[in-house]
Parts: structure tokens; sequence; C-alpha cells
């Protein structure tokens, strides 16, 4: 697939690591769109920032831990990651908690990321 | 336009593939064209040529299957939501030795690069699901 059609996308995932399947769904589209060299921003806002905090155990609920792969992702050359800064705040995180570098911005930068890209994806 | 379709929820279970399947019919209608259509997710449900509707409901999987063979649209299921919900073409219920298969005919079981590919060759792409 030639790069000369890549394209910017943004994806959004709101959803907590593992009360159900939409954070496993949108990492993996992440992953294959990382595969075919586009331009990712990976956006976690509301509870979707849990996704990313260190210290998961959920072998204790028969489930496949989902931070390694959010820890592997600057291999793929996904390295836009943002957090919604209010989020992170109503949940008493903080970025040093985080699995992967990650920034935090306002919703206005969301709005911005989203208004520059070809593509938005949301689960 | 050329636009693709995702589709990430289940028939019946909201309005969200109704309105997938409503949206792509007025698109076409219009004279628009669809590059692909993609059930992902929960929407994989929307292949599974088992389903029965009452006589007096929408049965939105036939409809499906009749605007695919229509149009001739090129219609994907993700194999790895599919083969989790139990929706295996021909091939599959043989590799994994299972006693039958259920992919509507009109769909295809492939990867979430067919997605990304749709991506990068449409004008527009379209969710829906929350």
């Amino acid at each position: 697939m030639s790069i000369d059609n890549a394209k910017t996308i943004t994806f959004i995932s709101r959803s907590t690591p593992y009360g159900h399947g939409r954070a496993k769904a949108c990492l993996d589209m992440v992953l294959s769109a990382a595969v075919f060299e586009q331009k990712i921003n990976f956006i976690f806002m509301d509870d979707g920032v849990w996704q990313l905090k260190k210290g998961q155990t959920p072998s204790n609920i028969d489930a496949k831990d989902l931070s390694a792969a959010f820890a592997a992702l600057p291999l793929y050359e996904v390295n836009d990651l943002y957090v919604e800064a209010s989020a992170i705040e109503e949940r008493g995180l903080s970025l040093d908690e985080l699995v992967v570098p990650a920034q935090a911005i306002e919703s206005a930068k969301i709005a911005e990321l989203i208004s520059l890209s070809d593509v938005v994806f949301t689960l | 336009m050329k636009l693709t379709v995702l589709v990430h929820a289940a028939p019946y279970s909201s309005q969200a593939a109704y309105s997938a399947y409503r949206f792509s019919a007025s698109a076409l209608a219009a004279g628009h064209e669809i590059y692909r259509l993609f059930f992902y997710y929960d929407g994989v449900h929307n292949s599974n040529s088992l389903s029965i509707q009452a006589q007096d409901e929408f049965d939105l999987i036939a409809a499906w299957r009749t605007l695919i063979d229509t149009h001739q649209l090129d219609a994907i299921s993700c194999v790895s939501s599919a083969l989790k919900r139990g929706i295996l073409d021909a091939q599959e219920a043989a590799r994994y030795e299972k006693s039958a298969s259920n992919l509507a005919e009109e769909f295809t079981l492939s990867g979430l690069g067919q997605l990304v590919e749709a991506s990068m060759m449409s004008d527009r792409v379209v969710s829906f699901g929350g």
C-alpha cells in the first residue's frame, strides 16, 4: 500500500479497559492503521483514560492485559497519544501513572485534532 | 462521493445498524458510491444468516443482503470479531472443526486492514454504533 494515500486518522477511545470489548476493539483498529503507516492520533476520553493506568491485574477477571499493548504503541510509530485533561483530573489520575507517555489536552485541542483529521473513529 | 460505512452495532439491540442500512440505501439512491461496508465488533451479527425475525417485523439482515446483492457492494465482516461471536464461513468452520457455518453469502470475512484501506480510498467514512 502506497503511503501517498496516507490519511490522518483520529481514534477516540472512551471506555474502561475491561468492562466491555470496546477498548480492545479500538486498540485493534489503531494497530491495523499503524501497519498501513497512517498518521494516527489516539485520544483517550472519559473512562477511556483508565486504559492507560499502570498496575492493571486483569488476570483476576480472566481478561487479557491490554496495558502491555498500549506501552508498545511507540514501537508501532504511534506516538501521538492524548488524554483528556479533565478526565484525568476527575478520576484523580496523574500522567506519571500511565503506562505510556501521553499529552494531557483540553477539549478545545481535541476539537482541533478532530477538525484536522480525514477520518475519526470513536469506540 | 465515495463512502465507506462502518457498522459496529448488532441488529435489533439498538437502532444503529438499521440507521446504517437506511443511510447506505439512501446514499446509493442519491447517486453516491459505497466503496465498502465494514461490519466490526457487534456489527458482525448483521451477517448472521441464521437470524430469524417475526413475520411482522422488519428483517434487517435480509434487507442488507438484498442491498448488497442488488448493488454488488463489497461487504466485509471482521474475521476476528466474527469468530468470537460464532459467525463462520465454511472455510473457518472447517478450520476450527465446527459443525456448521452461518455467514450470509453476500458477506466476506476479512481483517481490519480492509477497513483501513477503505478509509484511505474513500472520501468519507461514516460510522454507526455508539
